[in-house]
């Protein structure tokens, strides 16, 4: 089978749902079958992936941390849904001084950027992937 | 099989459904899929929304959300229609299963432009069979 250039939406949240996990083992078996991965969306709570100061218990897997790593590894383009994260509190440097806020919190590989990406991504791709319930 | 690389954007045209399955109050859902729907209509695509489950309640007429102390975004249907979203698709298995009719519905209308602009409604009532078959049609499905 040839390659597919794949969108990725993640619309559930980490550890309430398994939407990212699922994601996450999606994305990276269709890297390693050669598969190109064209953007990964978070929207709804989906975007609670991207914060940087979750505190997962160690002997469990650490959702933000996994996506982190395998975009920097693969040079994925993670998007986190700028008004779905101004909602639930997940900001980036530029977002948090616009805002007025104390601090930023969005974890490495991850940039904060508008819908448009995440229908970019249904037009661009082959086939768009939604996870979430 | 792979499309070609290349300034895509502009030049494809694909059919985005959305499906809305959820009241509109109680969870974030329908808000959420509204705020997709009104960006996704400047990228210029087919676009169809279908209402099943409790999805048919989002376009109920007279929502009040006062006691709630949540917006009332159902206005913003009837907007639809200026930013060329038109094809409402309303499962008729879902308003009886709920004791609705089209008559509970607001009155969501568009202008044809190809027609004179003659006003026409949006909205569609079609058998969870008919829906089926729209969704078999498209090419990006998005469902909240």
């Amino acid at each position: 089978m040839s390659a597919v250039k794949l969108g990725v939406v993640i619309t559930g949240g980490p550890y309430t749902r398994q939407a990212s996990d699922t994601a996450y083992q999606f994305v990276k078996a269709a890297l390693e079958k050669g598969h190109e991965i064209f953007r990964v969306f978070f929207y709804n709570d989906g975007v609670n992936v991207g914060t940087r100061l979750t505190v997962p218990p160690q002997d469990d897997r650490n959702i933000q941390k996994n996506w982190s790593e395998l975009a920097e590894r693969h040079k994925l383009d993670l998007v986190v849904c700028v008004a779905a994260a101004q909602r639930r509190g997940i900001l980036d440097k530029d977002e948090a001084g616009r805002q007025g806020k104390d601090g930023d919190n969005i974890a490495p590989g991850f940039r904060i950027s508008g819908l448009g990406q995440m229908i970019e991504a249904g037009i661009v791709a082959d086939r768009l992937v939604i996870f979430g319930d | 099989m792979v499309m070609d690389e290349g300034p895509l954007e502009g030049s494809v045209t694909k059919r985005f459904l959305y499906v809305n399955r959820r009241a509109p109050y109680g969870t974030i859902y329908a808000l959420e899929s509204l705020e997709v729907v009104l960006i996704g209509a400047a990228f210029e695509q087919e676009v169809t929304l279908a209402f099943l489950d409790d999805g048919v309640f989002q376009l109920t007429k007279g929502q009040d959300t006062g006691a709630i102390g949540v917006k009332n975004f159902s206005p913003a249907y009837r907007a639809l229609g200026d930013y060329d979203v038109t094809n409402f698709y309303v499962e008729a298995e879902s308003l009886g299963e709920r004791g609705l009719t089209l008559d509970d519905l607001q009155q969501i209308t568009y202008e044809d432009e190809d027609d004179d602009w003659k006003e026409k409604p949006s909205i569609r009532v079609v058998s969870r069979r008919e829906l089926a078959a729209i969704m078999a049609e498209q090419d990006v499905i998005l469902s909240f």
